[in-house]
């Protein structure tokens, strides 16, 4: 464009030898690029050598005529409230008829930020979310994803440890989540109950959770939730700038760091980098190291492209690697040792704190290469394309009996690629509709290196997925929101199957066409799946008055098994028990509704937000006891699970508010109940969080260097609502052998914690800000254990910890 | 130049930038697709133990006995076959270990690996029941001078029946309260094995 203009004006030059005459006119249209319509009041100025020589306004039918025009070069402005302004070079040569499209709805542009609650990209306002901000973000600086998540009611997670820390959104976990970062789904073995989400919270600017499947642009799949964790935009502008963040935690007694760098031009180019390290060494319970339960962590991303009004083309790449260290002393063999580690009061291994990540342990390292573009087309909307490439790559080491410990006894290999594009329409009147294509292929590979039998084996996913919306709003308070999502999935698998499994299962019937070949004790199958889903939304936004809103969601998502639910068959290390998948697993589908009634009351001091809930699901995939509950092996007894489907239904209610005492005290509650239950067999559901309350007073003074103090109080009730899994083991005491009841279902008490969070923050200059900060985790070392951590059986929580954070904008 | 112009611009050259993305996509499709036929490997379990027997032979010459257990399904639904056996009252059994992966051929036989890590692991041997009258004493240990137990002294006392537990353990901590006497009350670790062998002393 700019090569146009310098032609343009060189031409011009050498026309400007011609004599002075002023009897012209020039005339035009000044139109909404996006819609057409005429823009009205746009003011012109006729500009020679720095100098306004005419003005005028467009009239009613955005119209303007600027009469007594000299001949030569001149340069046209366009301006209007709403818009970009314009420079155009002209010449004028005689009577001159001038067009011009104005790039209008500015507000549209996903980059340019809007003031209040800002509406992210899939979501339409019918649909009710709860989002993070950076500064909730920035205090997790040194945590994980579902650390920070569970600062959001109906939000809670699902912990192996301290450190593997998966979000629960309304109950459930894992594959009924979609996590999407930097608007890629990401591809990381999330079926894996001890996989945390591969993504670095510092990469985020904000992160949005969906309390339902809202979200269809990124899958129909979502019977639990969507989370979105969304990096701040590139620079538009000419501008530099950057952050930095360094913590650092007594518990651990480690820390982090992160730093993001930002370059703009005017041109619409941005560059984005960013980097943080993490390291942590023990931790602490109030009485006890846990040993082995370090972890470090490394990201870095790369962000650069160009944003205009027009188009835009970006390219990113990021790279996230962690080593997560696992209680050495949840680490064990069969049901003796089970009973034993249960029966203890501390942990089998203690050991003096240590920085070390020894065994067992997870590496797991993920690359996202993606590539996106933007095209805004006149008189429709914008046409969106994105390719996106993931690898992960996930090992994990434990003791082994008689090989090398370096070889580790998971290795697998998750590549994706995705391409997605989608339409998005706000041309049409009180609409907006979005349509899209997603395709993706991923490749699974079990390395052999382990000499450990593929649990998970290696696999070939194809799927194509459709989906279309429509955002309509029907009056003024009344806005309805529609979506269907149509998805195929093909998956094609090489598994290798101990052959007495093969037959136990009744495989060797139904599945007599998939063997490949018979190795005696083992045999090859190539089983092959072919799912197809449809997922759709109707939400209804209805406000009451200027004060209340209400919400109205239904969703129908529908899940293809994952491949752990169709292939396990064996040891799962982190729960000591067999797992069994079946291949003869369908595709569970959940029917979702919840109410949100949001709004304010007393001046808008009091905020509340309600939103009761109600999910459906038929075919819901549990893991069960079987039968004989316990399976024998050479190595002892073990405890056995299998995956079902049974009908399942889930009621809730999350509330949550915020009071303003006065300017600067403010107070805030949040509550979440749910109950779960197995309607087939007419039991509770495992797993559920338990209800919990989180109440937090805050002193905020804008006007003493922004001084935060906050006080927060975490109540969590013991869960009554359980499934009795327990089951009667055998063991020997005394020389005699004894049955004794293990209990692996009572959920443990509850309890209440403190803590402290405070900031202040200092203007070094005109651009640079310093924040610092002091947080104080479980003040009082409060002793306790979580229901939805997997080693509750084994170990206590954390005990206190202090947390120095120093954040540096510039 | 017209803004329609421009437009027109923009859209060749979304297709110009659209052609190499689609074909990498594809390319990378049909490579990746191509992998087909590459079947994936068999792996055969190397770290599990599928046969363990116990040889007992009496001091005073005669047959030996020989208690069995094999899985050769691992961790398969089948449980292990246990054969047991009878015993002398009142005689001494000079006992040795031989534990086997059957999985691999030739059958791997572990108990090397077991003695070369010695000081990670640990037989134990316990006598189940109120009529079984049988003590152990170990006759092989590792560099610390903790015992291992592939080599072993049996002692019948009198008559009755009950069960012989025998456990391996690995990554134990050899030097805790008991251990060294063979009481695996405190010994902690990893069970690599453990098989229940009935017997009778008669």
């Amino acid at each position: 464009m700019k090569l146009l203009f310098t032609y343009v004006f060189i031409s011009f030059r050498l026309l400007y030898a011609f004599p002075q005459q002023c009897n012209y006119t020039l005339k035009g249209e000044i139109k909404d690029f996006h819609d057409g319509k005429p823009l009205v009041g746009t003011t012109l100025s006729l500009i020679k050598d720095d100098t306004v020589v005419q003005s005028i306004i467009s009239d009613l039918d955005g119209k303007y005529i600027i009469s007594n025009v000299c001949l030569g070069r001149f340069e046209l402005t366009v301006s209007h409230p709403n818009c970009k302004p314009k420079r155009i070079l002209i010449n004028i040569e005689g009577h001159t008829i001038k067009n011009v499209n104005l790039e209008h709805h500015l507000e549209n542009l996903d980059e340019v930020l809007i003031i209040g609650e800002r509406q992210e990209k899939g979501i339409t306002k019918a649909t009710s979310v709860q989002t993070l901000k950076t500064d909730v973000i920035e205090q997790f600086s040194d945590a994980s994803l579902g650390d920070a998540l569970r600062e959001l009611s109906g939000v809670s997670s699902l912990n192996t440890g301290s450190t593997i820390v998966k979000p629960v959104i309304q109950g459930l976990n894992s594959s009924r989540i979609l996590i999407i970062t930097n608007n890629v789904r990401l591809q990381d073995q999330e079926w894996g109950i001890e996989h945390a989400p591969n993504v670095d919270l510092n990469t985020a600017d904000r992160i949005t959770v969906i309390r339902g499947s809202g979200a269809l642009q990124y899958g129909g799949d979502a019977i639990g939730g969507v989370v979105l964790a969304k990096p701040a935009a590139l620079a538009t502008k000419d501008t530099l700038f950057g952050k930095t963040l360094l913590s650092g935690s007594s518990n651990g007694r480690g820390g982090s760091v992160s730093s993001t760098i930002n370059k703009g031009f005017n041109s619409g180019f941005g560059l984005r980098l960013q980097g943080s390290f993490k390291r942590f060494g023990d931790f602490r319970a109030p009485d006890y190291f846990l040993t082995n339960t370090g972890t470090q962590q490394k990201a870095i991303s790369i962000n650069f492209g160009v944003n205009t009004f027009l188009y835009g083309l970006e390219a990113y790449y990021s790279y996230f690697d962690t080593e997560l260290g696992i209680l050495q002393a949840a680490d064990f063999g069969n049901l003796t040792d089970l009973i034993r580690a249960i029966n203890l009061p501390v942990p089998e291994i203690i050991e003096d704190f240590s920085h070390n990540i020894g065994l067992p342990r997870q590496e797991v390292a993920h690359h996202l290469v993606k590539l996106n573009s933007y095209f805004r087309l006149k008189r429709l909307g914008k046409l969106s394309f994105q390719y996106s490439f993931q690898f992960n790559d996930r090992q994990e080491f434990d003791n082994r009996s008689f090989l090398d410990d370096d070889i580790p006894v998971v290795d697998l290999e998750l590549t994706t690629h995705n391409f997605d594009a989608l339409l998005d329409i706000d041309t049409v009147e009180n609409s907006k509709i979005t349509a899209g294509i997603s395709i993706l292929f991923q490749d699974n590979f079990a390395d052999p290196v382990t000499e450990v039998r593929r649990v998970i084996p290696d696999y070939e996913k194809f799927g194509i997925g459709t989906f279309a919306g429509i955002a309509y709003t029907i009056t003024e308070d009344l806005t309805l929101d529609l979506g269907a999502r149509f998805d195929f999935t093909h998956i094609d698998a090489q598994k290798f199957y101990i052959s007495s499994f093969f037959e136990e299962r009744g495989y060797a019937i139904d599945f007599a066409d998939i063997i490949v070949e018979d190795f005696g004790t083992q045999i090859l199958t190539n089983p092959v799946f072919n799912f197809t889903n449809f997922s759709s939304t109707i939400g209804l936004g209805y406000t009451i008055n200027k004060d209340i809103d209400l919400q109205i969601n239904y969703g129908l998502a529908s899940r293809p098994p994952n491949p752990s639910e169709l292939f396990s068959e064996g040891l799962n290390q982190a729960s000591v028990a067999f797992e069994l998948g079946d291949l003869r697993i369908k595709e569970e589908i959940a029917n979702k509704i919840a109410l949100t009634l949001k709004g304010s009351l007393f001046n808008q001091r009091l905020n509340f937000n309600l939103t009761p809930y109600a999910n459906f699901i038929t075919d819901y995939i549990v893991l069960e006891p079987t039968e004989d509950g316990v399976t024998q092996t050479g190595r002892g007894a073990f405890q056995e699970f299998e995956y079902l489907q049974n009908d399942a239904r889930f009621f809730g209610v999350d509330f949550d508010a915020t009071y303003d005492i006065n300017k600067q005290l403010h107070y805030k509650t949040s509550l979440s109940y749910l109950r779960g239950d197995d309607t087939e067999r007419n039991r509770p559901l495992i797993n559920i969080p338990p209800a919990n309350w989180h109440n937090s007073i805050s002193y905020n003074n804008s006007a003493f260097k922004n001084l935060n103090l906050q006080l927060k109080s975490e109540t969590v009730f013991r869960q009554t609502r359980f499934p009795n899994n327990n089951f009667i083991g055998r063991t020997v005491e005394d020389n005699q052998f004894v049955d004794v009841l293990v209990d692996v279902s009572t959920p443990p008490p509850g309890y209440h914690l403190l803590h402290f969070d405070s900031s202040i923050q200092f203007n070094l200059n005109t651009i640079t800000t310093l924040q610092l900060g002091v947080s104080v985790n479980n003040i009082l070392n409060t002793t306790y254990r979580q229901y939805l951590n997997r080693f509750r059986l084994f170990a206590d929580e954390l005990g206190r910890n202090i947390t120095l954070r120093a954040k540096l904008n510039y | 130049m017209k803004k329609e112009a421009i437009i027109l611009t923009q859209n060749l050259k979304t297709m110009k930038f659209l052609k190499p993305l689609i074909f990498t996509f594809l390319l990378v499709t049909v490579a990746a697709c191509s992998d087909d036929d590459d079947l994936p490997g068999i792996i055969n379990e190397e770290e599990v133990i599928t046969t363990l027997s116990v040889t007992l032979t009496p001091d005073g010459g005669g047959t030996a006995i020989v208690l069995t257990s094999t899985d050769l399904d691992g961790d398969g639904p089948n449980p292990p076959t246990i054969v047991g056996g009878t015993l002398a009252a009142n005689t001494n059994y000079t006992g040795v270990i031989q534990a086997l992966n059957e999985l691999e051929n030739p059958a791997e036989d572990i108990t090397e690996e077991v003695a070369e890590e010695d000081d990670e692991h640990q037989f134990f041997f316990q006598a189940v029941g109120p009529n079984l009258n049988i003590s152990t004493t170990y006759s092989d240990f590792d560099d610390d001078g903790n015992p291992l137990g592939i080599n072993f002294s049996l002692t019948t006392g009198d008559a009755g029946d009950g069960t012989l537990r025998v456990t391996l353990r690995h990554l134990l901590d050899k030097f805790a309260a008991g251990v060294s006497d063979g009481d695996i009350t405190n010994a902690g670790g990893d069970t690599d094995i453990e098989v229940d062998y009935s017997i009778s002393v008669q």
